[in-house]
C-alpha cells in the first residue's frame, strides 16, 4: 500500500502545479520579487555613490585661513566663499538654517587660524583654537558635506602632528583574498535569509494543505479510505517539502543573483567562489531542514481548526527560526562542536554559515542532516497519531 | 441470510464543555451519544435508522465507518472488527455522510481515479466502473468541470459516486438525500434500490419516514442514542403508519416534555 503515499503525493502535487495562482505566488513570485528588490536597492545605493563622486560642497568661510584655502584651491570638490563680516555670517546662516541648498555648509575660522594653531601646544592644558562646521542635518547634501569637511579637517589637524603613518600606500596590507570577502558576506546574510524563505514557504502552503483540508471537511473523506494514516502523513510532508524546497530555491536564486548587486556591484561579491560540493551540501542541509520545518507547520495546522487558526500559531514559530538565523551574524553564538548541531533549525543556520563562509565541517552536516531527519521522522509519527485522534480531526 | 453487520453493544459519550453545557443548558459534563447500541445488518438488505436530530444516527454511521472509535462495544463488518481492523472496514464498505466534502480544485474525473488508487481498484476496473457510474448519474458531461463549478445536487451526486468507487458490498448512507432537489432525491433513492437488487447490505440513516417506507427492509428506531425498536418495516407498519408508530414509541420515551 505504498502506492498510496504517492497517490498522495501525486494529488498534492497536481493541486499545486495545476494552480497558477498557487505556482506564481509561492514559486515564481519570492525569486523575482527578491532579484528585483535587490537589484534596485543595489541600483539606488550605486546612483547615490556616484552622484556623491560629482557632488560639490558650496561652502561659505569666515577668516578663511591660509593654509586652508591653499588646500581648497586643489583638488578638492567644493565652492567656496569669503564671509566679510558678522552680518554675513548671520545671513548665510539662515539661508543655511532654511535648507534651500544655496549653501552646504558655513564654517568659521578664528582670527588668526594658522598662527594660533602653530603656537598652540597640546600639553599647556588651554582648549585649542576651535572652529565652527554649521550644517543643516536635514539636507542630504548639507550632511555629505559635513562630513566630507569634517574629514577633510581631522586629516589636515593628523597631518600637522604627523609621527608616524599607518599602511601609507593603497589597500594591499589587507590579505583577504576576494573569496574570503565574498564569503563573509554571504555566511552573514544568507542562513538568515535562507530559513525565512524555507519557512514562509511552508507556511504558504503546509496550513491550507492540512487545516484547509480539515475546514473544508475534505480530509476526512481521505480518513474513510482504506489508506493507512501514516501514509497519508508522510505523503503530506513529503509533497509539501517538494515545494517548500522549490520556494525556497527560487527565493535562493533570486537572492545569489542579486546579492552581488545590491552590495556593490559584482567587483566587490562574487557568487562564483562556491563549487559543486558546496551547493550539493547545501540542498542536503536545505532538504533536511525543510523536512523539520514542513513537519512542524504539518503538526500545528493538525492542531487548528482552520488555516487562520494555524497561520496564526505558525508565525511567532517562524519569527523564533529568524532569530536563530541571526546566530549566523554573531560569532560567539556559533559553535563548532557536534553536540550543538543536534539542536533544530540552530544546526541549519550554522551548516550554512560554513558552508557559506568556506569552512565546511563534514560531520557537523552530517550530524545536522541525520538529527533532521529523525526529527522530521518522529514529527511524522506525531502527525500520524493526530491523523488517528478523532479529537484532533472533529473538533470543532 | 448471512449477518454482514453487526453492531454489537456500541456505546459513544462525548465530553461536553463549558461554553456547550450553558448553551445547552445543562451540568452534566459527559454526553452519551450512542447507548449499547446493538442491531444486525442481513445480506442484500437495506436497514433504515430512524431518530430525530441528535438521537445518535450519525455518531453510529461514523464508528461503523471507524471515523471515531467506540467507548465501548464493536462492529462487526463481514467479520472484521472496526476496533481491531479499522483499516480492512474502510475496505469493505462504502461510506457517504455530508461532511465528507470532496476537493474543489479537482473534477469528478480526476477525484474518482483518486479514490479508486486508495482503493487499490485496478485500473482498467476503474475506467469501466466510473464510466458506468458516470453515465448513470448523468456526470460524464460534467467529468472536465471542477467540482467547484458544479451545482449541489451535482456534487451530492459525485459524492455519492466516489464513495462506491471499490464497488463495495456494504454501503452506509447518512442522510443520503437530505437537501437535495426532488429529481436528484430520486436518482440517489433509485440508485439504493438498484444496490439493493444487486445483493448490496445497505444502512441508511434518515428522519425521512417516507424514504424509509421506499427502500427499507428493516428499521431501528433511535431515541437518545438507544435503539427503542428495532424490526422489519412490514411488522412495524402493520396497524399503523411508520409516522404513527414512530410519534408513539417517541411519546411514550419522551413523556412529558413531548407531551408539551
Amino acid at each position: 500500500m505504498k502506492s498510496n503515499m504517492m497517490t498522495v503525493i501525486r494529488k498534492e502535487l497536481t493541486r499545486f502545479f495545476t494552480d497558477r495562482r498557487m505556482v506564481l505566488t509561492t514559486l515564481l513570485m519570492p525569486g523575482l520579487m527578491i532579484y528585483l528588490l535587490y537589484s534596485l536597492m543595489g541600483q539606488g545605493f550605486s546612483s547615490q555613490y556616484e552622484d556623491s563622486e560629482d557632488f560639490k560642497a558650496k561652502v561659505q568661510a569666515e577668516h578663511l585661513p591660509e593654509s586652508i584655502k591653499m588646500m581648497w584651491d586643489q583638488d578638492v570638490p567644493l565652492e567656496y566663499e569669503e564671509l566679510s563680516g558678522t552680518d554675513e555670517k548671520e545671513e548665510a546662516l539662515e539661508v543655511l538654517a532654511e535648507g534651500e541648498g544655496a549653501y552646504h555648509l558655513v564654517i568659521s575660522f578664528p582670527e588668526n587660524f594658522d598662527a594660533e594653531i602653530a603656537d598652540y601646544q597640546v600639553s599647556s592644558g588651554q582648549p585649542a583654537p576651535a572652529v565652527e562646521i554649521y550644517y543643516n542635518s536635514s539636507d542630504t547634501d548639507s550632511q555629505s558635506a559635513y562630513t566630507m569637511m569634517k574629514n577633510m579637517l581631522d586629516s589636515y589637524e593628523s597631518a600637522l602632528a604627523n609621527k608616524f603613518d599607518i599602511n601609507p600606500e593603497g589597500s594591499q596590507y589587507d590579505l583577504a583574498s576576494e573569496e574570503d570577502l565574498s564569503a563573509q558576506v554571504f555566511s552573514m546574510i544568507v542562513p538568515m535569509l535562507m530559513m525565512a524563505f524555507l519557512f514562509s514557504g511552508c507556511m504558504a502552503i503546509a496550513p491550507e494543505s492540512i487545516a484547509g483540508e480539515k475546514e473544508r471537511g475534505t480530509i476526512a473523506t481521505l480518513l474513510v479510505t482504506p489508506m493507512k494514516r501514516s501514509h497519508l502523513a508522510l505523503g503530506k510532508v513529503i509533497s509539501l517539502s517538494l515545494i517548500a524546497i522549490l520556494s525556497g530555491l527560487s527565493s535562493f536564486l533570486g537572492m545569489m543573483l542579486s546579492l552581488p548587486k545590491l552590495m556593490g556591484g559584482g567587483d566587490v561579491i562574487k557568487t562564483n567562489v562556491y563549487g559543486l560540493s558546496d551547493y550539493l551540501m547545501l540542498l542536503l542541509v536545505i532538504l533536511s531542514t525543510v523536512l523539520v520545518i514542513v513537519a512542524v507547520v504539518s503538526i500545528v495546522s493538525a492542531f487548528a481548526k482552520n488555516v487562520k487558526e494555524a497561520t496564526g500559531w505558525v508565525t511567532p514559530i517562524m519569527v523564533v527560526s529568524m532569530l536563530l538565523g541571526v546566530t549566523s551574524m554573531v560569532e560567539s553564538l556559533c559553535k563548532t562542536e557536534p553536540a550543538w548541531f543536534l539542536i533544530p533549525l540552530y544546526n541549519s543556520v550554522q551548516c550554512m554559515n560554513g558552508i557559506f563562509s568556506l569552512n565546511m565541517n563534514m560531520v557537523n552536516i552530517a550530524v545536522t542532516v541525520v538529527s533532521n531527519v529523525c526529527y522530521a521522522g518522529i514529527g511524522v509519527v506525531v502527525l500520524t497519531k493526530m491523523f488517528n485522534s478523532e479529537k484532533v480531526m472533529f473538533s470543532k | 441470510m448471512k449477518e454482514l453487520l453487526q453492531v454489537r453493544d456500541l456505546k459513544k459519550t462525548f465530553k461536553i464543555s463549558a461554553k456547550q453545557q450553558k448553551i445547552q443548558k445543562t451540568k452534566e459534563r459527559i454526553k452519551v451519544a450512542v447507548n449499547h447500541l446493538t442491531f444486525t445488518a442481513y445480506q442484500g438488505e437495506v436497514f433504515g435508522l430512524l431518530g430525530s436530530n441528535g438521537a445518535g444516527k450519525t455518531t453510529t454511521l461514523r464508528m461503523i465507518a471507524s471515523l471515531i472509535t467506540p467507548d465501548a462495544g464493536d462492529v462487526l463488518v463481514d467479520g472484521t472488527s472496526v476496533v481491531k481492523n479499522p483499516e480492512e472496514v474502510r475496505r469493505k464498505i462504502g461510506f457517504l455522510t455530508s461532511e465528507l466534502k470532496l476537493e474543489e480544485f479537482f473534477t469528478p474525473n480526476y477525484l474518482f481515479d483518486f479514490f479508486a488508487d486508495l482503493h487499490g481498484v485496478e485500473k482498467e476496473t476503474a475506467a469501466k466502473r466510473k464510466q458506468e457510474l458516470f453515465d448513470k448519474f448523468q456526470i460524464s458531461e460534467f467529468a472536465e468541470v471542477k467540482v467547484a463549478n458544479l451545482s449541489t445536487g451535482m456534487k451530492q451526486k459525485v459524492s455519492l459516486v466516489v464513495s462506491i468507487v471499490h464497488n463495495p458490498d456494504i454501503i452506509i448512507f447518512d442522510e443520503p438525500t437530505n437537501g437535495l432537489d426532488v429529481l436528484t432525491a430520486k436518482v440517489v433513492t433509485d440508485f439504493l434500490l438498484e444496490l439493493k437488487a444487486q445483493g448490496k447490505t445497505i444502512v441508511v440513516s434518515t428522519h425521512i419516514f417516507s424514504l424509509i417506507e421506499k427502500i427499507c427492509d428493516r428499521v431501528g428506531i433511535i431515541i437518545d442514542g438507544t435503539m427503542v425498536v428495532c424490526d422489519t418495516l412490514e411488522h412495524m407498519t402493520e396497524e399503523k403508519s411508520l409516522e404513527e408508530k414512530f410519534f408513539d414509541i417517541y411519546a411514550e420515551r419522551a413523556g412529558e416534555s413531548y407531551e408539551k
